[in-house]
């Protein structure tokens, strides 16, 4: 029996070629390429948890406008494995993001994308952009009402762009609104195109990673010099080189593994994103926002002066995608070790800061209304009656609670007004609410006299309570 | 190397006339190439592209008798596309804020913020239109009051004709300046 299967072995191998095609598995690596170099195979093994996971939901996912909704209820709550299927999904596409972050920034501060790797490192930044591309187009096939209203944010986006700025809206849209063509092109997107592309361009980066080796870890001291470089690696691949398989290997095992565990631990305990209200665009209680990967922009565009908003929403991607392509024609020599290069650890700290930060604030979305606001509790505002009580309740009716708190009840749009009155006299409040300014509209038109009078009361409450050192004497006795 | 395998790139010197043919074949090939590509392609970035020419109906919507309104108020009103596509589902209703200015005017604001298209709200006691993705705010008039959007909330065509106020179909506003 063994030797009739080594016998068809031999054939099938003879005839498909199944050794040659592997051997590239037993490329000879720097055997000093450890843990640090396990990145880039973690981002590939959740590409391919992605397409596997995307392969299984399209069985039961129809990408129509009206059916996609109740597919994907139908795959979350009926179908075996589904919500499993779609955790997994957004799991491995926020575990894709993180590993090829981790994979650019090692290989950044390494200085792999010197001599001769310039175009491992540039390929490389195009799957990063299409990467995102399919977190993008990914959150769209979650077919609810934040995904409809992120197609409208994408096409209000695009529409920017000098000249063609509307044909790319309507483009995106699939016409002059949401409808039926708007989810059909995004998943041809998702599903053919864009991975599409992305098997051609990792292709062409692992060939590259053939074609230029893996890059030994950098020395300090030791620059790259691209006329003796090649040289130096050739000998330094011969003096102590390794199969990458099996003998370097075993790490991006190991990592992929606890990769797979994880996401699959996080799908089963935690579950996919829940979804949102049906994609019906005249439902407008809607508030839509882009998956994690991308609250940072969000929260930016929240944040950036309004004269400068389009030009960084357009040139800022463009500008940040064409300083990372041409990093390493800036840089293609020299030293690699970070501990030379300390700009390149402060760029990476800094971006990590910046995203972080942003990230944050996203999260917390201080800009927003909250539309969830209710009327202040009596404790809150010590009475029940009277003109105070009144004014109490015109704080919630016109909206001015929905974005100031009052001792932690609120929104976090304007300034916490919990103890205004330590700092705005009675006039200073009527001007500020019926001028308006610093970000607030002007109340003079919608507010009556007595209204005013009823506001300011109430805030001219709000103080903070007086300690015993600073009561009068008589009061303290 | 096996001699009987013919080596195609150290052909001897051929005639004249012989690479005359050959690079009329070639240049043919090409252009075939081409012509292939082109009788595929066309049609199919055509395919792709043409929801960029498709021009929103011209007809009247009702969206609602005249009385169903209160002089003064804002209120939403659900506006079907006129023509969309059999497969649309809900996403063939769109959303307008209709405001009665008196007896027979009406102002239809666009329900998207012209910040970045996100659904604005209406707050009834405030007169203000909120939205809620980046804080913009609008006064009752659509004017901006706070925040980021770049300029007014966009308006419809309305009209009130044989007791009912009609509109034209929404279209999705976009800002196209920087």
């Amino acid at each position: 029996m063994k030797q009739l299967f080594k016998t068809v072995w031999l054939w099938l191998d003879d005839r498909i070629g199944i050794s040659v095609l592997l051997a590239p598995m037993k490329h000879i690596a720097p055997q000093d390429a450890k843990w640090w170099y396990v990145f880039g195979t973690a981002t590939l093994i959740a590409f391919v948890v992605q397409v596997a996971s995307g392969v299984a939901l399209a069985f039961s996912f129809i990408p129509s406008s009206s059916q996609a909704y109740e597919t994907l209820v139908f795959i979350t709550n009926t179908a075996p494995f589904g919500r499993f299927l779609r955790g997994l999904h957004y799991y491995g596409a926020s575990a894709m993001v993180l590993m090829i972050g981790a994979h650019m920034a090692q290989t950044f501060l390494f200085g792999s994308y010197k001599f001769p790797r310039e175009m491992t490192w540039t390929t490389g930044v195009c799957l990063l952009g299409f990467t995102l591309a399919m977190g993008f187009t990914g959150q769209l096939l979650r077919w609810d009402s934040t995904a409809a209203w992120s197609v409208v944010v994408a096409a209000e986006q695009a529409g920017r762009v000098p000249l063609v700025g509307d044909w790319l809206a309507r483009f995106i849209l699939g016409g002059n609104t949401i409808g039926g063509a708007t989810l059909s092109r995004f998943f041809a997107i998702h599903v053919f195109v864009l991975p599409g592309i992305m098997f051609g361009f990792i292709g062409l980066h692992l060939w590259l990673v053939l074609r230029h080796g893996i890059s030994e870890p950098p020395t300090a001291g030791k620059p790259v010099n691209p006329e003796t470089y090649r040289k130096e690696y050739d000998e330094l691949l011969k003096k102590s080189g390794r199969p990458f398989w099996p003998d370097l290997a075993w790490r991006d095992v190991i990592v992929c593994t606890a990769l797979i565990l994880t996401i699959s631990l996080l799908a089963h305990f935690i579950g996919p994103p829940p979804l949102d209200n049906p994609p019906d665009p005249s439902v407008l209680a809607a508030d839509p926002r882009p998956d994690w990967y991308l609250l940072w922009y969000f929260a930016l565009l929240a944040l950036i002066p309004v004269r400068i908003e389009g030009y960084v929403m357009i040139l800022m991607p463009v500008l940040l995608g064409m300083l990372l392509l041409i990093i390493p024609v800036l840089n293609h020599k020299g030293e690699r070790a970070a501990s030379r290069r300390p700009w390149a650890i402060a760029v990476v700290c800094l971006s990590v800061i910046m995203i972080g930060s942003l990230w944050i604030e996203g999260q917390q979305s201080p800009w927003s209304p909250n539309f969830q606001a209710l009327p202040l509790s009596e404790k809150v505002v010590g009475t029940t009656s009277g003109l105070v009580f009144q004014g109490a309740q015109l704080f919630h009716d016109k909206a001015c609670l929905n974005c100031h708190l009052i001792q932690g009840y609120g929104g976090r749009r304007g300034p916490d007004l919990t103890h205004i009155a330590d700092k705005l006299t009675h006039d200073n409040m009527v001007i500020r609410i019926v001028n308006g300014g610093n970000n607030m509209p002007a109340f003079g038109s919608s507010l009556k006299p007595q209204e005013l009078d009823a506001l300011v009361a109430f805030l001219q409450s709000r103080k903070r309570p007086l300690r015993p050192q600073d009561q009068p004497p008589t009061a303290r006795n | 190397m096996n001699e009987n395998i013919t080596d195609h790139s150290v052909l001897n010197v051929e005639a004249p006339e012989a690479i005359s043919r050959r690079r009329f074949f070639e240049k043919l090939s090409i252009a075939l190439v081409g012509f292939c590509a082109a009788v595929v392609g066309i049609p199919l970035v055509g395919f792709i592209i043409a929801p960029l020419f498709r021009k929103p109906p011209e007809n009247w919507v009702t969206v609602g008798k005249v009385n169903d309104f209160q002089i003064g108020k804002t209120v939403s009103v659900t506006v079907i596309d006129s023509s969309p596509l059999p497969w649309a589902g809900v996403t063939a209703k769109n959303a307008v804020w209709l405001r009665r200015e008196d007896k027979s005017n009406f102002i239809a604001f666009s329900a998207n913020c012209t910040h970045l298209g996100c659904p604005v709200r209406w707050m009834e006691g405030a007169d203000l239109f909120m939205c809620p993705c980046h804080g913009g705010v609008y006064y009752r008039d659509g004017k901006v009051a706070a925040g980021p959007p770049p300029r007014p909330l966009f308006r419809y065509d309305v009209r009130v004709e044989n007791g009912e106020v009609k509109m034209k179909s929404v279209v999705v506003p976009i800002v196209t300046t920087l």
